[in-house]
């Protein structure tokens, strides 16, 4: 039994901290909202230009100059802020904002990460990605573990080295997959480290469904996680 | 000085030349200036380069210009909203240059603001990083990027008084101040107009000395893209939870 989506957000959720200032990405890593603990100070940043995001309007009271980044309409808070997109990315890039959790399509043993563009596709943009993963103290990753394809074959994702176009180098610190959760250094020449399974996930598994060297410290608490 | 036309055509009249570039506000369709795009199209003016961070949907925004194969190039950081730009793209007729967002943001902010060129760490070690200058200071890695400076801006603003002084609402504001900055001509579409001193000068975001002409737009059509709610009876939920419906 691997990890649902929405195991997979609770596991995340796991790494928010009292005060911390957050973004969260477009899927699965919006999802996140709904687990932080009660009694938690936590602030979302939608990085076109707006701290202390607020829920999804009730039906009627949908503003349209109140979006966020994935340009959903959603609300303000008592402690909301608004500010132009170079102070956004200034929050980004200047390492305030505490956390950043996003999806990708591949990551690398070493921290590189790729998620923005498939040579031989429409490239939509990376929008604020590189800037976040560039400049945020903190990047975990919520993805499966493989990728799907129409036909029922599965490509690993956690590789020794991305082949897709990077969106930034050695920039994860945390992957979160349906199948369990892996520790990078990517400051270091430690690499990658499997620190949790999911429920009835196996090792056996995980080492058959990834391409990428890993250790293996399950129940500990490896540096790099540590808040 | 009064710097307000009466509608958007005679703010811009003259002003578009083929070949152009001009960057336009906005954050998907949020807080962009339609009624001045809306104008450059009825200028009829071609070979257009757009700097805005998004190219619109099909018939809306910068989607309008597409229609009417007026932009050669944009500068953008996400795009394809939109059919017929990934039409115009894959066949080559339309160019196009990705920045990541905040690169973007802060290129307009420093063109603005007369800083030729600045260093950033997003996208060292990508593909945007090449055939760019990457300098080491304190052990790190950045890539160089350039300001940007228009031939004119089109924004949007809540509220503007007749010196060009705006306020933005929400997060319409988004990249509309640093391009009222980055441009030799800025003309502004505003939802109300006051007379000077109604706005309270400690609450300005863009002062009028960058804004050049003003139009008033009163009731503009303001389109959501993703309307999303949450039902009534749910209870108090986290920030930003609910069910998308």
């Amino acid at each position: 039994m691997a990890w649902t989506r929405e195991q997979m957000a609770a596991r995340a959720a796991k790494e928010l901290r009292d005060g911390f200032y957050v973004n969260l990405g477009i899927g699965i890593p919006t999802l996140v909202a709904n687990f932080i603990p009660k009694g938690m100070r936590v602030q979302l940043q939608s990085e076109n230009g707006m701290l202390g995001m607020g829920p999804f309007p009730f039906e009627g009271e949908e503003d349209p100059d109140l979006i966020n980044a994935g340009k959903q309409t959603i609300t303000e808070l008592p402690t909301t802020s608004y500010f132009s997109s170079a102070d956004s990315f200034g929050m980004i890039r200047g390492g305030h904002i505490d956390l950043s959790i996003l999806g990708a399509m591949q990551v690398a043993a070493n921290g590189d990460l790729a998620n923005w563009m498939i040579p031989g596709k429409m490239v939509k943009g990376m929008g604020g990605a590189m800037d976040l993963v560039a400049g945020v103290k903190k990047v975990v990753v919520v993805m499966e573990h493989v990728a799907k394809a129409k036909d029922g074959t599965e490509e690993p994702k956690l590789l020794s080295a991305c082949s897709l176009p990077l969106t930034g180098a050695g920039v994860v610190d945390l992957v979160i997959t349906d199948l369990g959760v892996f520790a990078i250094d990517k400051k270091g020449t430690g690499g990658m480290t499997l620190i949790e399974l999911a429920d009835g996930v196996t090792e056996d598994e995980i080492k058959a469904k990834t391409e990428a060297p890993f250790k293996v410290a399950l129940g500990q608490a490896p540096r790099s996680s540590a808040a | 000085m009064d710097k307000v036309y009466a509608d958007a055509r005679t703010a811009l009249a003259g002003l578009v030349k083929d070949g152009m570039t001009i960057m336009a506000g906005g954050f998907g369709l949020c807080g962009i200036p339609d009624t001045l795009i809306e104008a450059i199209r009825d200028s009829g003016a071609k070979n257009l380069t757009f700097i805005s961070n998004n190219a619109g949907v099909d018939g809306v925004g910068l989607g309008l210009l597409l229609e009417t194969r007026q932009i050669r190039k944009m500068i953008s950081s996400y795009v394809g909203e939109n059919k017929l730009f990934a039409q115009q793209y894959l066949s080559g007729e339309l160019e196009l240059e990705f920045n990541p967002q905040g690169t973007l943001a802060e290129r307009i902010r420093a063109g603005g603001a007369g800083i030729p060129a600045f260093f950033t760490k997003t996208g060292v070690g990508t593909i945007i990083a090449d055939g760019k200058e990457v300098r080491e200071f304190d052990g790190e890695q950045y890539v160089m990027e350039r300001g940007l400076f228009a031939d004119i801006s089109v924004v949007h603003a809540w509220k503007g008084d007749r010196e060009g002084n705006l306020v933005y609402r929400k997060t319409a504001r988004n990249f509309n101040p640093m391009m009222a900055t980055a441009a030799k001509m800025t003309v502004a579409q505003v939802e109300h107009l006051v007379e000077p001193g109604e706005i309270d000068p400690d609450c300005i975001h863009t002062p009028g000395i960058f804004v050049k002409r003003l139009v008033h737009v009163s009731n503009p059509v303001k389109r959501i893209e993703q309307r999303t709610t949450r039902k009534r009876e749910s209870a108090a939920t986290p920030a930003a939870a609910g069910e998308e419906v």
